[in-house]
C-alpha cells in the first residue's frame, strides 16, 4: 500500500452504557475511491460501526477503545466544531428510510444543498445547479419539477435517490450508505442501485455499503466484511468472498439464499375468489377481475411490485375493504365482503399479519395480554387453560415463554414477528394472510420466519396468502404463485411452472431484479427494469 | 424501520432543585387541603371577632369584613377551590377524552358531528360563555363544576383527537378491528395506554387553569356562593382594604399564584421527548 488509505480505523471498541460490547476491536481501513461493503445481520454492529466512520457514537453507547482516522485527523481527538466541519465537507450519510430523513416541510432542492450553503462551502447558485446536475445523473425524471417537491409527494425510489444527491453535493471523500435500498421493492432497488454504483465511479467518493444482502453488495463492493456480534470474521476481496467464504458466518448468510421446499399441487378449495373488484372510497379501481384459488394446507404467494394492488386483495380477502364486485367462498359457503357482516367463527378461520410487527402489536401491551385476547375471544379460554395455551403457542413459535411478561417494545425485531405470528394462529385458523411478513427483516431472520411458517403449516393445516415483492421468497415458501401487476392478475399457476418458464413480461422482470451475485446482474436488471418505467 | 416517532414519558432523570420545590409546594396545598379543618385555627363561617381586624396573634391575617377569621378563611377557600378544580379537571377529561376518543375511533360521520360541534363552542369567549350559563342556570357547586367541565372539554377533546388519530392508523388497531373488538375496546384498551402520557401533562395544565377560572368567577360573585370561603370572593370582599395600604387582600390571589406556577413547572418534566428511533445494525 503505498498512499495512506484515507478511513482507518484501529482497535475500536464500542460498548453500551451498561458494558455490554457492540464493537469488539474492530480494525478496518478504506482507500480513496474504494467500496467497501460491510455485511451482517441485525444487531451485528454495522450501523454503530458505520457511523463511527464519521466520528460519531450513538447516545446510549460510549468509545471503549480505538482510533478512526479519516485524511490524517483522528476524528474522536479533534474538537467537535472541527469535526462539524470535516463532516460536511467531506463525509455524507445515506440512511435507510428516506421517508424519516427529510424534513417534511420543506422542499427538495433546498434540503439538498442546505448543509453546503449553510457551511459556506459554495454559494447558493453553484449549489443548486450542481443539485440539479446531480439529480439528473441518478436518473431522476425532470429535476427542476421533483425539486420543487415536498418529501411525500415522491416516490421512496425517488425519494432514497434524492438522499444521494444530498450526500454527493460537496463532493465528499466518504459516503456511508446505510441498507439504502432495504425499503425498496425489488425493481425499484436495481434501479436506485445502478444509479448510486454509476454516480460513485464518476465522483470517485469512497464508500463503506451497509447491508444484510450479500448479494446487493456484490455488485457495489470491491471488498467485503462481513461483520458479527461486533467483531469481523471475515474481509477479503468481493470475488474471493463470493467463491471461497471461509467463515461459518458468510456460508450461512449465503445458504439463506437458497432456501426452497418442494411444492405441492392439489389440495381441497379452501378460498375461492371470482371476478374481485376493489377500490378504496370513491376512487378509481385498484383491483381489477381477479379470480383466485387457495387449497388447504397451501401456500400461494402473490407477487407484484409496489402499486400492483397485492396489498389490496389481501385486504378484500380479511374483509377489511368490501369488493366492488365479485363473490368470495370459504369451504363452499359464502364469505361475506364486510368484516362487520363476518361472524366470530369466520373472523377466527380467516387472520392477517402485518408488515410491521413493530406498529402491529399494541406497544402497551405485553407479550402475554396479545396471546391471551385472541385465545378469549376465540376459544373463550380462562385461567390455568389459558395460560398452558399461551405458553404452547410461545414454544410453537420459538419464543421462550420468560418473554411473556415483556412490552411488545422489548422485544427484537424477529421475536416481534413470530410473536404477531402467534397471535394469528391463537383461534386456530384455516386461512393467514401474510402481507410482506419478512421483507423489513433481515436474511437470517428471514430464513428463520419463513422455516417456521413451513413447519407450522405441515403441523397445522393451516393455508397462506403470501404477499412479497421478493422472488426469493417466493421458492422458499410457495405451492402456487399469482404475479399482479396494475391491479390484474397476469400470470398464475404452480411455483415451479411460473418461476422456471415465465410467461408475462412482469414475471420475467421480477425474476431479474432478484438480486444475484453474479457480475453484470445489476447493469442488465435495472435495465429491464427501466423498460417498464412509467 | 420506521420509528414510532414522539413518546411522552416523565423526564425521571432530570430531578432539579426547582422541581423539588415545586413538587414541595404543590404537597403543601394538597396536605392543607386535606386537613383544612384540623389546622384552621377557626371554623369556615365563625365570626370572632369585629370586623376588619388588624393582624393580630389571635388572628394572624385579621379579619374578613364579617369578622370571620381571615387565615382560616384562606385554608377553606383553597381546600374548596382545590377539590372544586380536582372534580372539574376529572369530569372535563372523563368528557372530552371519552369523546375525542370516539371521533378518532369511531365512525367518520361522529367524528364531523363532535369536531364541528366544538368548533362552534371553542368561537364563543370561554369566560363570557361561562357567565352567560351561570346566569341561567344559577351558581352553586354543582353547577360551577357541569359548566366549566363541560367548556374545558372542547380542548381536552381536541388534543385526545389529535393524539388517537395517530395511533388509531396504525396496524395495531387495525388488527383489533380484524379480530372484531368492539369500539369501546379499541378506544380504552388498544388507544388510550398509548396516550396517557400527554394527556397528564395537559391534565396538570388544565388544573392550574380550572383553579384560576373557579378564581376568577368567585371574583365576579358567581363562584361559590356564601358563606362558603372561597379565594377569588375574598379578594372582592375585602377589596376596599387595599385603598388604606393594606395588602391582606392580595395574599389570596398570591396563593392562587403561587399553586398555579408551581403545577405548571411540574409539568414542564412530563414534555415529549423523542425515542432514538431505528434498530442497531
Amino acid at each position: 500500500m503505498g498512499e495512506a488509505p484515507l478511513l482507518d480505523i484501529r482497535g475500536l471498541s464500542i460498548t453500551t452504557a451498561a458494558g455490554a460490547p457492540v464493537l469488539r476491536d474492530v480494525h478496518l481501513h478504506l482507500r480513496r475511491g474504494e467500496v467497501l461493503g460491510l455485511v451482517g445481520e441485525s444487531g451485528s454492529g454495522k450501523t454503530t460501526l458505520g457511523l463511527a466512520a464519521l466520528g460519531h457514537v450513538r447516545a446510549g453507547l460510549a468509545r471503549a477503545a480505538g482510533r478512526v482516522w479519516f485524511d490524517g485527523e483522528e476524528l474522536f481527538g479533534i474538537p467537535p466544531a472541527q469535526l462539524a466541519g470535516v463532516r460536511a465537507a467531506r463525509m455524507a450519510y445515506v440512511a435507510q428510510s428516506a421517508q424519516t430523513a427529510f424534513n417534511p416541510a420543506h422542499r427538495l432542492t433546498n434540503q439538498i444543498i442546505e448543509a453546503a450553503v449553510f457551511h459556506g462551502l459554495m454559494d447558493e447558485k453553484t449549489a443548486r445547479a450542481r443539485a440539479l446536475a446531480d439529480q439528473a445523473r441518478l436518473g431522476l425524471p425532470e429535476p427542476e419539477k421533483l425539486g420543487r417537491r415536498y418529501p411525500h409527494q415522491v416516490s421512496g425510489g425517488q425519494l432514497q435517490r434524492v438522499m444521494t444527491a444530498m450526500a454527493m453535493q460537496t463532493r465528499p471523500g466518504l459516503i456511508v450508505f446505510d441498507e439504502p435500498t432495504t425499503a425498496l421493492d425489488v425493481t425499484t432497488q436495481a434501479r436506485v442501485l445502478l444509479a448510486m454504483k454509476r454516480l460513485l465511479a464518476q465522483s470517485g467518493a469512497a464508500a463503506l455499503f451497509i447491508t444484510h444482502d450479500l448479494a446487493v453488495v456484490a455488485q457495489m463492493a470491491q471488498r467485503i466484511c462481513i461483520l458479527h456480534k461486533g467483531r469481523i470474521v471475515e474481509e477479503n476481496a468481493t470475488e474471493a468472498i463470493l467463491a471461497h467464504p471461509a467463515h461459518p458466518v458468510t456460508r450461512n448468510l449465503w445458504a439463506v439464499r437458497q432456501a426452497q421446499r418442494t411444492a405441492r399441487a392439489g389440495g381441497k378449495t379452501l378460498l375461492e375468489a371470482r371476478n374481485l373488484t376493489a377500490g378504496y372510497g370513491r376512487g378509481k379501481d385498484i383491483l381489477h377481475d381477479v379470480c383466485l384459488r387457495i387449497a388447504s394446507g397451501r401456500t400461494v404467494a402473490v407477487v407484484g411490485e409496489s402499486g400492483s394492488g397485492k396489498t389490496t386483495l389481501g385486504r378484500v380477502i380479511c374483509g377489511l375493504l368490501e369488493p366492488r364486485s365479485g363473490t368470495m367462498r370459504l369451504d363452499g359457503a359464502p364469505l361475506p365482503g364486510l368484516l362487520r357482516q363476518r361472524g366470530k367463527s369466520l373472523r377466527r378461520r380467516i387472520r392477517f399479519v402485518h408488515q410491521s410487527a413493530e406498529t402491529a402489536l399494541n406497544p402497551a401491551h405485553r407479550a402475554r395480554d396479545i396471546l391471551a385476547r385472541p385465545l378469549r375471544l376465540f376459544e373463550a379460554l380462562r385461567g390455568a387453560a389459558l395460560a398452558a395455551r399461551i405458553e404452547g403457542l410461545m414454544r410453537m413459535v420459538e419464543l421462550d415463554p420468560a418473554l411473556l411478561p415483556r412490552r411488545t417494545g422489548q422485544l427484537s425485531g424477529g421475536q416481534r414477528q413470530r410473536l404477531a405470528l402467534a397471535r394469528a394462529l391463537a383461534g386456530g385458523p384455516d386461512l393467514v394472510i401474510c402481507d410482506e411478513v419478512t421483507s423489513s427483516l433481515d436474511k437470517v431472520i428471514q430464513r428463520e420466519i419463513l422455516g417456521l411458517l413451513a413447519r407450522l403449516q405441515e403441523e397445522t393445516g393451516v393455508s397462506y396468502l403470501f404477499i412479497t415483492h421478493d422472488m426469493d421468497t417466493v421458492r422458499a415458501i410457495a405451492d402456487e404463485v399469482i404475479v399482479m401487476a396494475g391491479g390484474r392478475i397476469v400470470e398464475q399457476g404452480l411455483r415451479d411452472a411460473v418461476l422456471d418458464t415465465p410467461q408475462s413480461e412482469h414475471t420475467k422482470r421480477l425474476l431479474a431484479c432478484a438480486p444475484r451475485p453474479q457480475p453484470g446482474w445489476l447493469e442488465t436488471a435495472a435495465s429491464t427494469a427501466r423498460e417498464q418505467e412509467r | 424501520m420506521t420509528s414510532r416517532g414522539l413518546h411522552f414519558s416523565p423526564r425521571r432523570e432530570r430531578v432539579t432543585a426547582g422541581r423539588i420545590l415545586a413538587a414541595a409546594i404543590v404537597w403543601l396545598y394538597v396536605l392543607t387541603a386535606l386537613l383544612g379543618p384540623w389546622i384552621a385555627p377557626y371554623g369556615e363561617a365563625q365570626i370572632s371577632a369585629e370586623p376588619f381586624a388588624p393582624w393580630s396573634a389571635a388572628h394572624w391575617l385579621g379579619t374578613d369584613q364579617l369578622g370571620r377569621d381571615f387565615l382560616s378563611r384562606l385554608v377553606f377557600g383553597m381546600r374548596n377551590s382545590l377539590f372544586l378544580a380536582l372534580a372539574i379537571t376529572i369530569a372535563s377529561f372523563a368528557l372530552g377524552g371519552s369523546l375525542g376518543l370516539l371521533a378518532a375511533a369511531g365512525p367518520r360521520l361522529a367524528d364531523q358531528i363532535l369536531s364541528r360541534l366544538v368548533d362552534v363552542f371553542m368561537a364563543l369567549p370561554a369566560l363570557i360563555f361561562a357567565l352567560m350559563l351561570l346566569a341561567i342556570f344559577g351558581t352553586g357547586a354543582a353547577q360551577l363544576i357541569v359548566v366549566i367541565a363541560a367548556l374545558d372539554a372542547t380542548r381536552v377533546f381536541r388534543l385526545t383527537r389529535a393524539l388517537a388519530m395517530r395511533e388509531a392508523a396504525l396496524e395495531y388497531v387495525e388488527a383489533a378491528r380484524l379480530r372484531g373488538e368492539s369500539l369501546v375496546w379499541i378506544m380504552g384498551r388498544e388507544i388510550l395506554p398509548n396516550i396517557t402520557g400527554p394527556l397528564l401533562a395537559e391534565a396538570g395544565m388544565r388544573f392550574a387553569f380550572v383553579f384560576l377560572t373557579i378564581a376568577t368567577l368567585s371574583f365576579l360573585g358567581l363562584g361559590l356562593q356564601p358563606p362558603a370561603a372561597d379565594l377569588g370572593s375574598m379578594v372582592r370582599e375585602t377589596a376596599t382594604l387595599i385603598t388604606y395600604g393594606d395588602f391582606t387582600p392580595l395574599i389570596p390571589a398570591l396563593v392562587i399564584a403561587i399553586l398555579a406556577g408551581a403545577v405548571n413547572f411540574l409539568i414542564d418534566g412530563y414534555q415529549a421527548q423523542p425515542v432514538p428511533g431505528g434498530d442497531d445494525g
